[in-house]
């Protein structure tokens, strides 16, 4: 690891917590009892939030971001809709969120996890395993290949569904912006029925997790494409940070 | 009117449901071979200075129950208090891992090296490990630390924040026999850890 990034140590931008999900949701049954009930310690970021990990290029495998051959080692295909997801992680200044690493993972095409505790009785996809990841270029862009993810039952009301989506967990350059998020799909019904995404309450925040269709994105004849931007929390830099008063 | 201002806002985060050792984690999760071993296996390298420990803890829901299904990350400085990138750092410390509350007991353990107090703008701040925690039902990664019994923690500059006093103990692991500490987390309750927003 090694550090790439002029920026780091700069003090993060205090996180606005009204552009996050509620905590404590009782439509999402099991946010009742995992979610704090007193308030967070706020105070300025330290070297702790403002430091983190820095993963090199050589970290990444060939098929790394294509969920479509990865678990098979390129040996068959994934059965499902193909689609390459794209975008750029950015941060709040609007910068491109260079050499960060990008994890995905999802459920198969019949919306099956592989995964001990899933027991939804859609089949397993034998060449689908459900994790991907990869690293922005320079300018903060990215990609994958993987195939559509279909929707889900699951364990909350009597007859809760989760719309299709992709996990997302993003780095950044420091441990304080760490973040985890889904990527839901243009026009997916299910995306105003299910209470995760309800737990968004803020109705604009909630649709910069749905990624369009982006037909220009998409190649003829092989796969389509959906866009989807990440915003991580950004840092200030003035000429008057860090210096003491009279320096 | 007013000039505009050009700042984005912080993507909205999302839950990593039950299923993040799959993307996190994925040879704990049983997908084997995709990638050649998982990230952030150990904070450490062979060779790395400080003291070896190990923390044990779980992590409890409201009513008491330790989750099967928690992802953890740590991040840490040096012994000597430098952190990965910082000049002088111990280039054997990477200073992250991740590891996971085991789903037959809800225990986890991280190995690692004892950190060394680090100077940082707000005053030096006592050896503390950063802790981010995700599961099911925690909507937003919820951040805490570390702080360890047998170190000097009376000048730490965020643990001079808590008003409540008793709740410091929250963030100090105890000290269970030499290079053993245990660091329970309670999300909710008599014991509520402090979380920080940082």
């Amino acid at each position: 690891m090694s550090s790439n990034n002029n920026t780091e140590n700069d003090p993060l931008i205090p996180r606005n917590r009204a552009n996050h999900p509620v905590v404590y949701d009782p439509e999402y049954k099991t946010s009742v009892t995992r979610s704090p009930k007193l308030p967070l310690l706020s105070m300025e970021s330290t070297l702790s939030e403002e430091t983190g990990p820095v993963f090199g290029h050589n970290l990444i495998g060939e098929l790394d971001n294509n969920l479509i051959s990865n678990f098979s080692q390129g040996a068959a295909l994934a059965i499902g809709e193909r689609i390459r997801v794209h975008g750029r992680i950015l941060d709040e200044r609007n910068r491109g969120v260079a050499n960060t690493l990008v994890e995905v993972w999802q459920a198969n095409a019949g919306g099956r996890y592989r995964h001990d505790r899933d027991k939804y009785f859609a089949p397993l996809d034998p060449n689908f395993g459900g994790c991907g990841r990869t690293m922005t270029d320079e300018h903060g862009y990215y990609e994958f290949m993987t195939i559509r993810p279909g929707a889900y039952p699951w364990p909350n009301r009597s007859n809760d569904w989760r719309p299709m989506h992709i996990h997302f967990s993003v780095f950044g350059s420091g441990f304080g912006q760490r973040l985890i998020t889904q990527m839901y799909f243009e026009g997916d019904p299910l995306i105003k029925l299910c209470p995760i995404t309800g737990t968004v309450k803020n109705q604009q925040q909630l649709d910069r997790l749905i990624a369009p269709l982006d037909m220009k994105g998409s190649r003829p004849m092989d796969y389509l494409a959906y866009k989807f931007d990440i915003v991580l929390r950004g840092r200030r830099q003035t000429q008057f940070e860090n210096k003491p008063q009279g320096s | 009117m007013t000039q505009e201002l050009e700042w984005l806002e912080e993507t909205p985060s999302q839950t990593a449901g039950p299923f993040v050792h799959i993307g996190c984690i994925p040879t704990f999760a049983g997908i084997a071979g995709v990638y050649p071993e998982d990230l952030g296996k150990s904070p450490i390298n062979d060779g790395a200075a400080g003291e070896c420990i190990t923390i044990t803890g779980s992590v409890f829901d409201g009513t008491g129950w330790a989750l099967r299904d928690a992802m953890l990350e740590s991040w840490q400085p040096d012994a000597k208090g430098y952190f990965a990138g910082q000049v002088d750092a111990d280039p054997k410390v990477s200073g992250f891992c991740r590891f996971a509350a085991d789903a037959g007991t809800g225990e986890y353990s991280l190995k690692t090296i004892k950190p060394g107090a680090a100077t940082m703008r707000t005053g030096v701040h006592a050896p503390h490990i950063s802790l981010w925690i995700v599961a099911r039902g925690i909507n937003i990664g919820l951040s805490t630390r570390v702080y360890f019994e047998d170190e000097y923690n009376d000048a730490d500059p965020l643990l001079a924040r808590i008003e409540q006093r008793h709740r410091v103990d929250t963030l100090i692991a105890k000290k269970v026999k030499t290079g053993e500490y245990r660091f329970d987390i309670h999300l909710q309750g008599d014991n509520e850890t402090v979380f920080l927003d940082l």
